[in-house]
């Protein structure tokens, strides 16, 4: 794809006044939402954003709520993932601090999605599955620390593509794409450290960042998560060839996304078969 | 030049910051002349020429690329100075990853803007000692984190998709950067995600243009329009 004929296709003057006038007012309310998000969670939502929100076509409603479902189950999958691990004890004390940091984070995404899901765009939450760690039997997560760990990363880098494929999907409303690029960077932040842990604990050799499509010492079972990592080309420049950067390079500076029927078909080892 | 032109947003009353906006890049215009005016004013020595992003997608991309040419010229100075020569191996390889991380990135932007690219911005990066580890780590610290906000901040005002996934790309690989940067100056602590950064929501912080060019200004020769910038 050549960007500058993308850009020739951009006419950002072309919107009606009327269209013009609804695109500010969901950015408007999406400051007040956004002021308000940082006081308390959302147990009562602010007048404006509810008055906003409805203008998006019916349609577009629920291509945000069918995504934000999707949002929610994999954070629920992450939380309750964490929980159990510090529940049985098995981080070691030293890094208890971390994993409770990202416990934090993940819980807070499920009670933010489960409020804007309810309440901003008037849908049902998904409930929480029930999961099962071991895969059938196949993983011990929750009493081999390096496999807690091992599963940790391979659920953050896949949060992180999982977010990434849907940002074309929420971009209809701000506080929606807004909140979606807000949670991806903090679980790019999560996959970073998760990383870098093992690899200082001389359990893998990966960096922070995503160096071609390596599972490093994950199970071959990962290499979906990665598939297609080792991409160099954006807009249709080879960026290793632009700037003779090594291709190692190069797929480590773009992270890159999933769709929903991959995010699930990995997320799906870990549901109970009764779900 | 006309820093007091960049007021804190919080003291910019809501309904008048379009408003304010537009007035902005009259003024910012007006001042440009100004100076031409004012060849003996020896308060602005050398100065560069105004940069204007642009607008639209276009002005966002521009907006992306100056960050990123802040970044690929901070780490470039890193690779020279003293702490890079002796640092340890594993922050070398950090180092070494970050400027080729960034300086693929600013190439990237460069070739994609084509005609529409703005000039290559200069930089004066003499207040950060290249030769004391903590100073180096601590400007990478906020040159991360300014770049994760600023592209959360912007990501809502592109208009084209694949724009949109692009710029997804590069925040998650800055967002990855920061906490490496972070776990660095204070290892295996909770910083890597603080909650400098992260609300009860778990909802990192986005920036708005002024709020990143403001902080980045600090480093950046070129005087910045923004003012076409999408509001």
């Amino acid at each position: 794809m050549n960007l500058m004929k993308l850009l020739d296709t951009i006419c950002p003057d072309t919107k009606d006044a009327e269209s013009k006038d609804r695109f500010y007012s969901r950015r408007d309310a999406f400051r007040q939402f956004g002021d308000f998000g940082k006081k308390v969670a959302l147990a009562a939502v602010p007048l404006s954003v509810l008055n906003a929100i409805p203008q998006i076509a019916k349609a577009d409603t629920a291509t945000l709520i069918n995504v934000l479902n999707y949002a929610l189950t994999l954070e629920h999958l992450e939380y309750r993932y964490y929980q159990l691990g510090l529940d049985a004890g098995v981080v070691v004390a030293a890094e208890r601090p971390i994993i409770q940091k990202i416990r934090d984070h993940e819980l807070a995404h499920v009670r933010f999605l489960t409020e804007v899901i309810a309440n901003v765009l008037n849908g049902t939450p998904v409930a929480e599955p029930a999961f099962d760690f071991t895969a059938g039997g196949n993983f011990s997560p929750f009493s081999d620390y390096p496999t807690f760990l091992a599963l940790a990363q391979a659920f953050e880098d896949t949060g992180v593509r999982a977010y990434k494929g849907q940002a074309a999907n929420v971009m209809e409303s701000d506080v929606v794409l807004t909140a979606a690029l807000s949670i991806h960077s903090v679980e790019a932040r999560h996959a970073s450290m998760i990383r870098r842990l093992r690899t200082k604990k001389g359990q893998d050799m990966v960096k922070g960042w995503i160096t071609g499509n390596s599972i490093g010492t994950l199970p071959a079972a990962a290499a979906g998560i990665y598939a297609g990592e080792e991409n160099l080309t954006h807009a249709g420049v080879n960026v290793s060839t632009l700037t003779g950067i090594d291709a190692a390079g190069v797929s480590e500076a773009w992270d890159e996304p999933l769709s929903m029927q991959a995010v699930l078909g990995i997320a799906g080892l870990f549901l109970k078969s009764s779900n | 030049m006309n820093k007091e032109l960049f007021k804190p947003q919080g003291l910019i009353q809501k309904a008048d910051r379009r408003q304010f906006l537009k007035m902005g890049s009259l003024t910012v215009a007006g001042a440009g002349l100004l100076l031409m005016g004012c060849n003996d004013d020896d308060r602005m020595p050398s100065m560069p020429g105004m940069v204007n992003l642009g607008s639209g997608d276009v002005g966002i991309l521009n907006y992306a690329y100056a960050l990123e040419q802040l970044e690929a010229g901070f780490y470039a100075e890193v690779m020279k100075g003293s702490y890079f020569a002796n640092a340890n191996a594993e922050e070398k390889t950090i180092m070494g990853d970050l400027e080729k991380h960034e300086r693929a990135h600013r190439e990237f932007f460069k070739v994609a803007l084509g005609a529409n690219a703005i000039t290559e911005l200069e930089f004066d990066f003499s207040s950060i000692d290249f030769g004391n580890r903590n100073a180096v780590l601590a400007a990478a610290k906020t040159f991360e984190d300014l770049g994760v906000a600023a592209y959360n901040g912007a990501g809502q005002f592109l208009t084209n998709a694949d724009l949109l996934l692009i710029a997804g790309k590069i925040v998650s690989v800055e967002a990855r950067h920061a906490a490496a940067i972070r776990d660095l100056i204070n290892p295996n602590s909770v910083d890597f995600a603080g909650d400098d950064l992260i609300d009860a929501n778990g909802l990192e912080r986005t920036l708005n243009f002024q709020q990143v060019l403001t902080a980045a200004s600090t480093f950046v020769k070129n005087e910045i329009d923004f003012s076409q910038l999408p509001s």
